[in-house]
């Protein structure tokens, strides 16, 4: 975390100048969660940045709109994920200054991110997120994921980090086709829950966002219902002879 | 001062089967739709297969951000080929064009596994076997990815391939019908389902032959 880092050349590299690439990600997001619902895409994510086991910024947005039709959303590197919100920004401007009655959709946002983060690959410079990519355009919903060395998918539910473990096998019982707003909701929010209770790194204050052919809208910040009051952990030594 | 270590891979393998087994006029490739990462699936319905000409069809294992770049790279080279001579790539010619692309990256590879199948252009099925850089020769059947060391022998003893050492040179190709390819295919990735944990959830079959292109899917178990 200090200065020195700057000077150090890549070892998979030939000699170069000082290098001052990504080795490691500093303040990170941790999980995004989404999912396909009757009218679009619903994703869901925490607001916590935290710097290693610190937990630094509590205010985090990890869920930006990306032009009229898409929704990204990123856990890892937080600075990567402004530059990335930079690089859609000019990408949506050149789109709209065609004047053309066309937009960008979210097949080509995802198209072009998946570029943008296999290229920085190739270059032995990524960019350390896992992405999610959401949204509808013409009535057809699209929901996808590319990761930090460029591998990508699309499919009806998607998850970064942590989620592919604890939330994607929920989502895997429990999604089905046409699923209204408010089970989109519940789902999402069982989601997270879990990984709440379970994940280090998640804290319980979260955004959930919907896209829908009418746009964009992303929830103030809320909290969880949590519950904890399980017997075996109100007296844990219970049955431990000798402990206390 | 110890060197520094990388702390990411610019590798991963998303896993899964392919094959392909050339007829005496048809031409089957098979991949399943399984795409994973360490011991988590992403997704159960990734298509490995990609049609690059008319009578050619790639079916790609392994890192699958590779696979992609290279299935655009060979998507564009052909729209310029048919720009510059006015027809499709033969499969031949295609299996050439994948070889030199692959050997370009000789000193970071594509990880990429694929078996090129489809008609040359005597309308004959014809199968080309490669590895990650290039390496690539005609065969009659060849399976690659994560459960090829289950299916090629397998695909060995139920195809009897005569030795490419023998002369004169005997074909290659099987005197199996293209249904009994198919049903092949569909028993060989029954099989490598239950052995490889990178192979399952759906099968896609592309049978190409002298009437055009048919796709078909047949389900795996997901577990």
């Amino acid at each position: 975390m200090d200065s020195n880092q700057a000077g150090k050349q890549h070892s998979l590299m030939g000699s170069e100048a000082a290098s001052e690439r990504t080795l490691y990600p500093y303040v990170t997001g941790s999980s995004v969660v989404a999912l396909k619902f009757k009218d679009g895409i619903l994703m869901a994510a925490d607001m916590g940045g935290s710097y290693g086991s610190t937990l630094r910024y509590k205010s985090v947005e990890r869920l930006k709109p990306a032009g009229k039709h898409s929704l990204l959303g990123a856990s890892g590197e937080i600075s990567d994920f402004q530059e990335i919100l930079r690089y859609l920004d000019e990408l949506i401007l050149y789109d709209n200054m065609w004047d053309d009655g066309n937009s960008l959709g979210p097949k080509e946002v995802h198209n072009y991110l998946t570029r943008v983060m296999y290229n920085r690959r190739n270059k032995f410079d990524p960019l350390w997120n896992s992405l999610v990519l959401g949204g509808v355009k013409n009535g057809q919903k699209y929901l996808g994921m590319v990761s930090m060395i460029g591998v990508n998918f699309e499919d009806n539910h998607v998850t970064t980090g942590f989620g592919n473990h604890l939330a994607r096998p929920i989502l895997r019982d429990e999604w089905h086709e046409n699923l209204s707003y408010e089970d989109g909701v519940k789902l999402l929010e069982k989601c997270m829950r879990v990984l709440l209770y379970r994940d280090r790194s998640a804290i319980n204050k979260l955004q959930i966002a919907k896209i829908t052919e009418e746009g964009v809208t992303i929830s103030p910040p809320y909290a969880l219902k949590t519950f904890w009051g399980f017997s075996a952990f109100e007296n844990p030594t219970v049955g431990a002879e000798g402990s206390w | 001062m110890t060197k520094q270590q990388a702390n990411w891979s610019p590798y991963d393998n998303n896993g899964g089967s392919c094959v392909a087994i050339a007829g005496a006029d048809y031409c089957v490739v098979a991949a399943d739709t399984r795409m994973s990462t360490g011991y988590s699936i992403l997704t159960r319905d990734y298509s490995k297969i990609c049609k690059l000409a008319d009578k050619c069809v790639m079916a790609s294992s392994g890192f699958q951000a590779d696979v992609k770049a290279l299935q655009k790279l060979l998507a564009a080279r052909h729209l310029i080929y048919q720009q510059q001579h006015n027809k499709q790539m033969s499969c031949p010619a295609m299996g050439q064009l994948l070889s030199n692309t692959l050997y370009y990256k000789r000193f970071f590879p594509y990880y990429s596994f694929n078996v090129l199948g489809g008609l040359d252009s005597e309308g004959k099925g014809c199968v080309f076997t490669y590895d990650a850089v290039g390496s690539y020769e005609r065969v009659g059947y060849s399976s690659q990815g994560s459960g090829s060391t289950l299916i090629m022998p397998f695909l060995d003893n139920q195809l009897k391939s005569p030795s490419p050492l023998l002369l004169p040179a005997l074909d290659a190709v099987t005197p199996l019908s293209e249904s009994e390819a198919v049903d092949l295919v569909k028993t060989v990735f029954a099989s490598a389902t239950e052995r490889d944990i990178y192979t399952g959830d759906k099968l896609e079959i592309v049978v190409l032959n002298a009437e055009g292109i048919r796709r078909e899917y047949i389900e795996l178990r997901k577990d």
